[in-house]
Order: structure tokens, then sequence, then C-alpha cells
């Protein structure tokens, strides 16, 4: 045997890994032989100017938009292979909460958020209120049960789709501008709910945003997308500090100067 | 790509999206919530514009036909006239014209507006298959409603009919009745049933594929809906021509 010293904890791996992912839209081109890697239980936040393939990447994660070349796996699954149909598993696997709540005009908040339980789970009506309520509480919701979407603000809203993208207890969140046009406290509420999913259960989370007080918060690691490649900015303070230079902007336009 | 070569395109979408609908129309689970509120949408809410469109039409078929035929001398066969071309025509077509407007872009609208509000994306990063969830409630309900809004129609036309053969060139209603029902046969009620529910699959797969491509904001939303009344119509009428002929064929 070995004398060499060895970690007992094992490296974490990697959940979603995207290699030389190329998208293209018409004449535009997203992704250009973009590599991406989020490591188990980490919280990832992507950063980039408006319109610089954020959230396509956030969609080729979970297999809503097909990539051009390369190649997408996200727990284990070579997402980029697969069919609708076989993409199911994965799906139920990978929450995906979209910037503007993507809930379900004709339907209630209740159904709104027991759609994916009723979906895929065979609970009774007990256990499907009961866990739709626990869910509603863990964004601060209550007595909202049989209003619809069209009632709701735009934070209320938002935090419906939270819950609703909880309800299967997914390994991995994607998040699309979770804080977009919501109040600073509720912006605050959604922060300390992604920490508290990554601490408590886990959940390694992949964070689109614009926001930096919420990147200061949540983000183990600062991803910079620019001309449809990805550079890994490391932790907020190196991000901060040595980042490249629009990120560094970024951070100063943020009121968080190095 | 050409102009024709891009319609052709869509040809070929819709038709894979029909497809994909009628192998999930016939194999469980079907969202019975969804279908039941599709039902009364679709249905329900349709009854007084086909009603209302049925009704005037056999009036006016009733004093063009009085018309016409007085001068033949033959104003007693305002019954069957009516009652046949109806039945085996204009009954199906103008209700599933009617619907056709109503309903299909309704679907476009809802579909459309559900597509640039990532709902329908939604639904598939739920692994809930849209086509299953969203099509085939409403072709269901456009296909069970549709036979039964004709028939309705039908009724009301001939009714129509009546008023203006009983109170303009004074037939009673009994004889009136009887001469409707009388040139009647198998055969055109056939026809008159399979021509709803051929114009409802249509209706459904138009509205439901034109929402379902819809891109932008409102202004796809809007050309969603405008492309579907105008398939719809168009399809509509050339599936007429072509059932007609083919009854008559068999």
């Amino acid at each position: 045997m070995s004398d060499a010293p060895r970690s007992t904890a094992p490296a974490p791996e990697a959940v979603i890994r995207l290699e030389n992912v190329s998208k293209r839209f018409g004449q535009r081109e997203v992704l250009t032989g973009a590599n991406l890697e989020v490591l188990r239980g980490e919280v990832a936040v992507i950063l980039g100017g408006s319109g610089s393939g954020k959230s396509v990447t956030l969609k080729t994660i979970n297999g809503l938009v097909p990539i051009d070349e390369g190649r997408v796996e996200v727990l284990g699954y070579e997402v980029s292979s697969l069919s609708e149909r076989d993409l199911a598993p994965l799906r139920r696997r990978v929450s995906y909460l979209f910037q503007g709540g993507a809930l379900f005009d004709s339907m209630t908040v209740f159904d709104n958020v027991a759609y994916p339980l009723r979906e895929h789970l065979d609970q009774s009506p007990d256990e499907l209120t009961g866990r739709v309520t626990t869910l509603l509480e863990m964004v601060r919701l209550d007595g909202v049960e049989q209003l619809v979407p069209a009632q709701l603000s735009g934070g209320m809203r938002k935090r419906v789709a939270v819950a609703r993208a909880l309800a299967l207890e997914p390994e991995i969140i994607l998040y699309d501008e979770p804080t977009t046009g919501l109040d600073p406290l509720t912006g605050q509420a959604i922060a300390r709910l992604i920490l508290d999913l990554d601490q408590r259960l886990g959940v390694t989370s992949v964070v689109v945003t614009h926001d930096i007080a919420l990147v200061v918060r949540v983000a183990d690691r600062v991803c910079f997308l620019s001309d449809g490649r990805f550079t890994d900015a490391g932790s907020v303070e190196e991000a901060r500090r040595s980042g490249p230079l629009t990120v560094r902007e970024f951070f100063a336009a943020g009121g968080f100067d190095a | 790509m050409s102009r024709a070569g891009e319609v052709l395109a869509l040809i070929g979408a819709a038709t894979r999206l029909a497809g994909q609908s009628l192998v999930r129309m016939v194999t469980p689970p079907i969202d019975m919530k969804e279908t039941m509120r599709q039902l009364d949408h679709i249905g329900v809410g349709s009854l007084n514009l086909t009603n209302i469109t049925a009704l005037f039409t056999g009036m006016v078929l009733a004093l063009q036909t009085a018309h016409t035929l007085a001068t033949f001398g033959a104003r007693l066969y305002i019954g069957e006239v009516v009652s046949l071309s109806l039945v085996r025509e204009l009954g199906p077509v103008l209700t599933a014209l009617m619907v056709g407007g109503r309903v299909g872009s309704g679907i476009a609208a809802e579909l459309g507006s559900m597509v640039v509000t990532e709902q329908v994306e939604a639904l598939r990063s739920m692994a809930a298959d849209p086509v299953r969830k969203l099509v085939v409630p409403r072709l269901w309900a456009t296909v069970i409603t549709l036979p039964l809004l004709t028939v309705l129609a039908d009724a009301m036309g001939i009714f129509g009919g009546m008023v203006v053969g009983v109170l303009q060139e004074g037939l009673t209603p009994t004889f009136y009745f009887n001469r409707s029902m009388r040139m009647l046969g198998f055969e055109d009620l056939a026809l008159g049933l399979v021509k709803p529910i051929v114009f409802a699959f249509l209706i459904a797969v138009i509205g439901c594929f034109n929402g379902l491509t819809a891109r932008g904001g409102a202004d796809g939303v809007g050309r969603a809906t405008t492309n579907t009344v105008y398939a719809a119509a168009i399809t509509i009428l050339i599936t007429d021509f072509f059932i007609t002929k083919l009854f008559i064929i068999l």
C-alpha cells in the first residue's frame, strides 16, 4: 500500500458537463464550442451580457433546446442524444425555474404546485394537499391556493414557481433570473432559499442572473459567458478581484468593487 | 427555401403533429379534467353561434327555394330541398366554418400565448408531454362536440325553413316536417356526421399546430390566430369536396 496521503472525502463529481457545445439560431451563433462543468452540490452562477446565451445554456442542460454540436451530460444522461421521451427520467430530477414563472394560467396556485406531483407520484388527496401546503410555506405563501396566477403579484408568481420547481425534490435546479422584477426583500428570501436548498439538501444549482447582490450571497463559483464560451472566474472573491474585466465591471456596477 | 417548399414543410410538420395526436388519442392516459373543460368551452360555448347561423341559413334557404321553385310551380318541395341541403352540405360546412373561426383561433391564441410565456416549455421541463396534455384534450373535445353541434344546427335550420314555409308559403307544419324527413336517407345522415368528425379533427390540429409553433410575442400569437382561421376555412372547403365526391362514388 502506498504511504501517500489520501483525502478521506472523494472529489465532488461533475453532475453537469457541457463539452464543445455549439448552438445557432439562424445566422446567430449563441454558443461556440462552450465548455462548462458544475460539481455536485455547488451553486454555479452564470454571468453574461443580455443576449449572450445564458438562458439557452440552461435550456440545453435539460434538453429543452437541442444543441447543434458537442455533448451535454447531466447526472450521467447524455442529454444531447436523447429523445423527448427518454429525457423524462432526467427531467424529474432536474427542475427549471423560468424567468417569468411560467405558471399555468388556467390553473389555481394549488393545481400549479400539485402538477408535477400528480404527473409523477401516486399520492392520496390528503398527502397531495399536505405536500402542496408545505411547499407553499417554504416560499412563505399562505392562503393563495385557490387564486389563479393572474391574481398574484410578480413576486408571488415567482415564489409559486419556486414551490412548483421544488415539488419533486430535484437534485439540480436551474434558475433563470430568479430575482428579476422582485423587491429586494423577496429577492433576499429567494437567495436564502437557494442557499438553504444547497446546504440542507445538497441540491446543485445553476443560476443565471444579473443581480450581483444575489451572486455575492449564493455563488460558490462564477462562470462568465461571452462570445459563446465560458470562462471560469472562480469564487466570488476571485471573480471580483481577478476575473475578466467585464466581470469586475459587473461587480463594480452592482456596488461590489474589488 | 422557396415559398412552395415552406408550405410543404409546414404541411409535413402539421401532419406529423396529427399523427402523434391520433396515436395519443387512443392510448391512455387521457387528461379527463382538461378534456371536460374543453368540451364545455368548445361545445357549449359555440352553441349560440352555430344555432343562430343554422336558423337563419334555413330561413334564407327556404326563401330562395320558394322563390326559385315558384317559377316551376314546385313550392311544395321546399322542405326536401332545405333539409337535404342542410344535412348533406350546409349544416356540416357552415357549423365547421363557424367553429373553425371561433374555436380554432381560440386554441391557437391560447396555446400560442402558452408558448411565448414559456408554459409549454414548463410542461416539457416537468417531463409532461405537451401533445398529450394540450393537443389531445382539445382534439377529443372538438371531435365530440362538432358532430353534436352539427346535428343541432341541422335541426335549427330545418326549423328555420319550416317557419318560412308555414308563415310565408302557407304550408302546414306537419306537411313541411314530413316532406323534410321523407327524402333523408341513411347515406345523407352518414355524410352529415362523417364530415363534422373529419372537420373537427382538422380544425383542432390546425389550431394546435399554429399555436404550438407561434414565435415572438403578441405579434406571433396574432399571426398564429389569423393563420388558423384562414387555413381552417380553406381546409374545410377543400376536404368537403373530396368527402362528398367519395360518398358519391361509394
